[in-house]
């Protein structure tokens, strides 16, 4: 699905968060939000999912407006994994994953739902845990759950806040890297990240975001020192490895 | 481990739950067989039977169907609506503090009935007879003798409630519907309501007072088929209700954002399950008084036993709360035979050092951590 935002403008309050976005995301983009801290990334999401209403301008999916879909439907098109610190959920993993099938159950789960879940739990590598409860695992297991539970939900687009922050970095590289072959399946998606060398490694698209307005945004090229220092003011130094590129910050 | 075995373990987790709510049923059964059989006037289980066969003689058909019976199954709806009802609050409320009571139910309707008793001058003909079961003067143990001063009584506490849950409502609706927002107003309305009672006592007269003392008390010896016929015409769609939202009072437990995500309207759940589950308890409450813990207590035990998922966590909770207050009101009434303690009392009894008992094995450690 092609994600169009036009000319976004929202506020919390009275100064505007976010200040005339335009982007267009391409069916099976895999892009890249990086931005310092407080610039509108979580927020821009937000408005992307529909959960906040822009106070002008548009979110278009393939062309509709993102607020005239019912919220029933369009959770079967739009996933989201909130950056806030998930809630204690009192119940099994397979129950929080299976959770994720909402949109297609009314009362009781289908033997298709089940296998759904538990096959998103094996690719997850859940399968060990998937009875017991969710708040007694790692920070980083809880965080899988929750990005396993999204997937669940066979969405068109998936949006993450900040997916990797609990992740160690067998996962961070697992979980991108499975994010990054799911657009091979047709899925656009758009995470908010802080490592800016694993968003130009693995994103095809990258924008970036300072004090609501888009600083920068195209490929991974985009990427470059004289950018990265002005967006965050840190200075930063190039360095390659084997052929690839690599931000490192300087003293 | 395959992926069919995953299925397999989940099926058995889930046979296991629904079992548990057999097991359950099958309590309500027993109990409630014995409920009927035990009690001041001792009735054996053939006599019971001949009452639906028709052979009975009159004394014991009255008791069976117009004092125990009736009184059976107002101590089951009252416990199914009283423990629905927290077990809802607390999804809802993602709070292990809220029960029915956390909108101020208890001293609105405390508040209503003694406005009713002192105001508006019903139940000055109280008598202590409702204390002696099976030997009231007035089939049916009723509270207060003139019938019309019992329904003016219960309809005070009725409105009254249902006028506070309004009103917290709306506040929440003014500032946010969050679960801080409802428990906060919750307890504000309360305590207020709880000074208008302290007013309504300090003006009572003797007998007045007895009335609103004894009208607190939640007692089931109040029940007659009246009430019972209108709690299960009440209870059912409530119940159906509760059903059709497990999923998404489940989607509430990750936060707001992430419901929505899910295509759950939290402000529209939370406001529609507020309301559906006050109305329930002030039902309750306004015919047989405040009966205490029951609907904070319950849900924790069925959690020990079956986890969290609303799916079976509610109506598993409305079972063993059924089960539950018939058995508290069962020894209630036999504990002391002749002489019966309002059941609001006994809960209150067990009901906290029960919940001090799950406080220490954990219950904050399992949930709401
Ligand atoms: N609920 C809210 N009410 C008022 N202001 C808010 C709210 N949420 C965020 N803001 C403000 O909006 C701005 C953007 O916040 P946002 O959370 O979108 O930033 P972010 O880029 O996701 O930051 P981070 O990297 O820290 O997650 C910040 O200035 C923040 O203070
Ligand atoms: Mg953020």
């Amino acid at each position: 699905m092609n994600i169009t935002l036009r000319d976004i403008t929202f506020s919390y309050d009275k100064d505007p968060v976010l200040n005339g976005i335009n982007a267009a995301i391409e069916h099976g983009d895999l892009v890249a939000l990086v931005g310092p801290n407080g610039s509108g990334k979580s927020t821009l999401i937000k408005c992307i999912n529909g959960i906040l209403a822009v106070s002008e301008g548009e979110v278009l999916l393939d062309g509709t407006n993102i607020r005239t879909i019912p919220t029933a439907e369009r959770a079967r098109k739009i996933a989201y994994v909130p950056q806030t610190e998930h809630k204690a959920v009192p119940m099994k993993v397979f129950d929080a994953v299976l959770l994720g099938r909402k949109p297609y159950i009314f009362l009781k789960p289908s033997n298709s739902d089940l296998e759904i879940t538990s096959g998103i739990l094996k690719q997850f590598d859940l399968e060990d845990v998937a009875m017991r409860d969710v708040h007694t695992l790692s920070g980083g297991q809880q965080q899988r759950v929750f990005i396993a539970r999204a997937l669940n939900q066979q969405p068109d687009i998936l949006l993450l806040d900040e997916p990797t922050a609990n992740l160690d970095l067998k996962y961070q590289m697992e979980i991108l890297g499975l994010l990054r072959s799911l657009t091979q399946q047709n899925i656009t998606i758009v995470i908010a990240m802080h490592d800016i060398n694993m968003a130009s490694h693995f994103a095809n698209r990258v924008v970036m975001l300072k004090q609501g307005s888009v600083f920068a945004s195209g490929g991974r090229e985009i990427v470059t020192a004289e950018n990265v220092e002005q967006l965050f003011q840190v200075k930063v130094r190039i360095i390659y490895e084997n052929g690839t590129r690599f931000i490192v910050p300087v003293e | 481990m395959t992926g069919t075995g995953l299925i397999d373990q989940y099926r058995r987790y889930t046979r296991n739950r629904l079992f548990f709510i057999l097991l359950v049923i099958a309590g309500i059964v027993v109990v409630g067989l014995y409920a009927v059989i035990s009690g001041a006037a001792g009735i054996a289980i053939k006599d019971v039977m001949s009452v639906f066969t028709g052979g009975a003689d009159n004394i014991t058909n009255q008791i069976v169907l117009h004092i125990r019976m009736p009184r059976v199954l107002a101590a089951l709806l009252a416990g199914l609506a009283l423990s629905s009802s927290g077990a809802v609050m607390q999804s809802i409320l993602r709070n292990p503090l809220a029960s029915p009571f956390t909108l101020g139910i208890s001293g609105a309707a405390a508040f209503g009935a003694a406005f009713a008793i002192v105001v508006l001058g019903a139940g000055n003909m109280f008598d202590g007879s409702a204390l002696f079961e099976d030997f009231s003067p007035s089939i049916g143990s009723s509270f207060f003798d003139r019938f019309g001063d019992r329904y003016l009584v219960m309809g005070s506490a009725f409105i009254w409630s249902m006028t506070s849950t309004f009103f917290i409502l709306a506040i929440a609706r003014y500032r946010g519907v969050t679960p801080e927002v409802m428990i906060l107003a919750g307890i504000a309305i309360g305590s207020l309501f709880s000074a208008g009672v302290s007013a309504m006592q300090y003006m009572a007269t003797e007998a007045e007072l007895a009335a609103i003392v004894f009208w607190m008390f939640g007692d089931l010896g109040r029940a007659t088929w009246h009430e019972v016929a209108i709690l299960s015409l009440l209870l059912i769609p409530i119940l159906i209700f509760f059903s059709m939202m497990s999923w998404n009072y489940k989607s509430l437990q990750s936060g707001d954002e992430f419901a929505q995500s899910l295509g759950v309207n939290p402000f529209r759940i939370r406001l529609s399950g507020m309301l559906v589950a006050s109305l329930a308890t002030a039902v309750v409450v306004s015919f047989y008084g405040i009966i205490a813990f029951v609907g904070l207590v319950v849900p924790h035990i069925v959690r020990r036993f079956i986890g969290g998922d609303e799916s079976f966590l509610i109506p598993a909770s409305a079972l063993f709360g059924a089960l539950f207050l018939l058995l508290s009101d069962t020894v209630a009434r036999t504990l002391f035979s002749p002489v019966i303690l309002p059941v609001g009392i006994l809960t209150s009894f067990i009901g906290a050092p029960l919940f001090l008992f799950l406080l220490l094995k954990g219950l904050g450690k399992s949930y709401w951590t």
